[in-house]
């Protein structure tokens, strides 16, 4: 247990010297790869920014996943009860999830005007159906044998949407929101490098194209790994909730 | 008096399969009847559209006079995995818009679980969760009890004690009882009246008229294995025409 544990670390420690190592030994210039030292010093150097500039691509995240999941389970809910709903709505979601927002992320950040909500709302395009798709099937997985339980007893679409099909889902849905969470950072991302300077010019992407233009390589690494530490940390976050949820569900 | 008329009913599903095929079936109130024959004699279709869940293709399915209360128990539990026994067997309750707590804790007394009122269906044995399921179609109190071989997945000793129960409860309340099977023992030892079903396609071949006393213990009198008998024959009967 204590190697399983120690492992990751020891293989990490290892593969940072010998970055470090390959970088000084073959005398690589810090513009083209930077070593972890740099790196690490670049972070260092400007802190509050770069710290600054991960909590409003957070924020961004946040709200984005907020609203996924309440988009999310209000139309899988509603398409759950309404086969005209679903019929509706359904294909338009499909088309939603194909559409690469890199291609629309310009558009709406024109349209919505308001660089923030327009960063939510690109965010929110790109994580918003795992959690809708994953409760949709949650909501038709009870049993036959409990639907014919709440048919012999006469139970309406929304009682047996509150007390059965909704319940019934709740393990679908961690396990989408698990997946929206790393994809609603990507989207917060990837709308912040659309925007450019035209956003809200404050997120790690932008300090990431930043730090390009200005050949300040090593503060652009450290803005990945900032990036990467967050997404690992919003996994990690979203599977906790999964299974402290699950425990007490079951 | 009449509870129920069955007249005539067909029921074939899209596959072509003949599920039911003219069967005429009279319940009587507080009747206990076992539906009996192997698996595919459409015994399980029947009790579906008794409890108005399908509906037969041919023939008709009439109450006498109002519609009677229905309980259902089905092979399984059929439990909600995420939720207490209590609230579980409140469920009919909660559905025709009462809250039904302390009508369910009456119910799992009278299944024998009273105390376990929090425990979740996976904390359960088997033989306890089919009470919880017992306990959920007894609590509307029901004037027609449908039970789809409920006890089939458990080891003998619960299911006679289970068998126990659902006769007590019976003869306690007066209710009528429909109780699909594929035991010859276990509609021997519960029904008043016997209907033996075969397949392909499924109708009612015989019909026999238990003459156990109500009294006493019915699996050691020599009356139960004379019965038990009789319904071998009918069915071996069946199998040869």
């Amino acid at each position: 247990m204590r190697a399983d544990r120690a492992t990751p670390a020891l293989f990490a420690l290892g593969f940072l010297a010998l970055w470090e190592a390959a970088v000084r030994g073959f005398d690589v210039p810090s513009y083209l790869v930077p070593g972890p030292v740099a790196i690490v010093q670049a972070f260092f150097a400007a802190p509050a920014l770069l710290l600054r500039s991960l909590a409003s691509t957070l924020v961004v995240t946040a709200a984005a996943l907020v609203a996924s999941c309440v988009l999310g389970v209000a139309m899988a809910g509603t398409i759950a009860i309404s086969r005209w709903a679903r019929a509706a709505i359904l294909p338009w979601a499909v088309v939603l999830q194909v559409t690469p927002i890199v291609a629309i992320a310009p558009l709406i950040i024109v349209w919505v005007g308001d660089p923030f909500t327009a960063l939510v709302v690109c965010a929110t395009i790109v994580a918003f159906f795992p959690v809708f798709s994953n409760t949709l099937a949650g909501l038709g997985a009870p049993s036959p044998e409990l639907i014919d339980l709440f048919r012999l007893y006469r139970a309406g679409p929304w009682r047996s949407l509150i007390l059965l099909r909704l319940p019934a889902a709740l393990p679908y849905f961690l396990a989408g929101l698990r997946v929206s969470g790393g994809l609603a950072l990507v989207g917060a991302v990837v709308a912040e490098f659309v925007a450019g300077s035209g956003g809200v010019a404050s997120g790690l992407a932008y300090r990431i194209l930043e730090a390009g233009y200005r050949l300040q390589i090593p503060r652009m690494f450290a803005a990945l790994v900032l990036l990467s530490v967050a997404g690992l940390c919003i996994n990690a976050a979203l599977g906790a909730l999964e299974s402290w949820a699950l425990r007490r569900h079951s | 008096m009449s509870l129920l008329r069955v007249a005539r009913a067909g029921r074939r599903f899209g596959n072509g399969t003949v599920a039911l095929e003219n069967v005429s079936l009279s319940v009587e109130r507080g009747d206990f009847i076992a539906l009996l024959g192997p698996s595919g004699c459409g015994k399980s279709t029947l009790l579906r559209l008794i409890a108005g869940l399908d509906r037969p293709d041919e023939g008709s399915i009439d109450w006498v006079g109002e519609p009677p209360k229905l309980g259902v128990v089905f092979q399984e539990p059929t439990l909600m995995p995420w939720a207490s026994a209590l609230d579980n067997v409140r469920l009919p309750m909660r559905l025709a818009g009462q809250n039904g707590r302390a009508a369910a804790r009456e119910a799992l007394g009278r299944v024998g679980l009273a105390g376990f009122e929090a425990a979740r269906p996976r904390q359960l044995s088997g033989g306890m969760r089919m009470r919880v399921s017992l306990a959920r179609a007894l609590i509307t109190k029901p004037r027609l009890l449908l039970l789809d071989e409920p006890f089939a997945a458990l080891d003998e000793f619960t299911r006679h004690g289970l068998q126990d129960d659902v006769r007590a409860l019976w003869r306690a309340d007066g209710s009528s009882i429909v109780f699909v099977t594929h035991s010859i023992y276990e509609a021997a030892y519960l029904a008043r009246r016997i209907v033996v079903m075969s397949p392909r396609p499924g109708r009612i071949t015989a019909e026999i008229q238990s003459q156990l006393p109500e009294e006493g213990d019915r699996r050691l009198m020599p009356a139960y294995g004379a019965l038990v008998a009789e319904i071998t024959l009918a069915l071996r009967a069946a199998h040869a025409s």
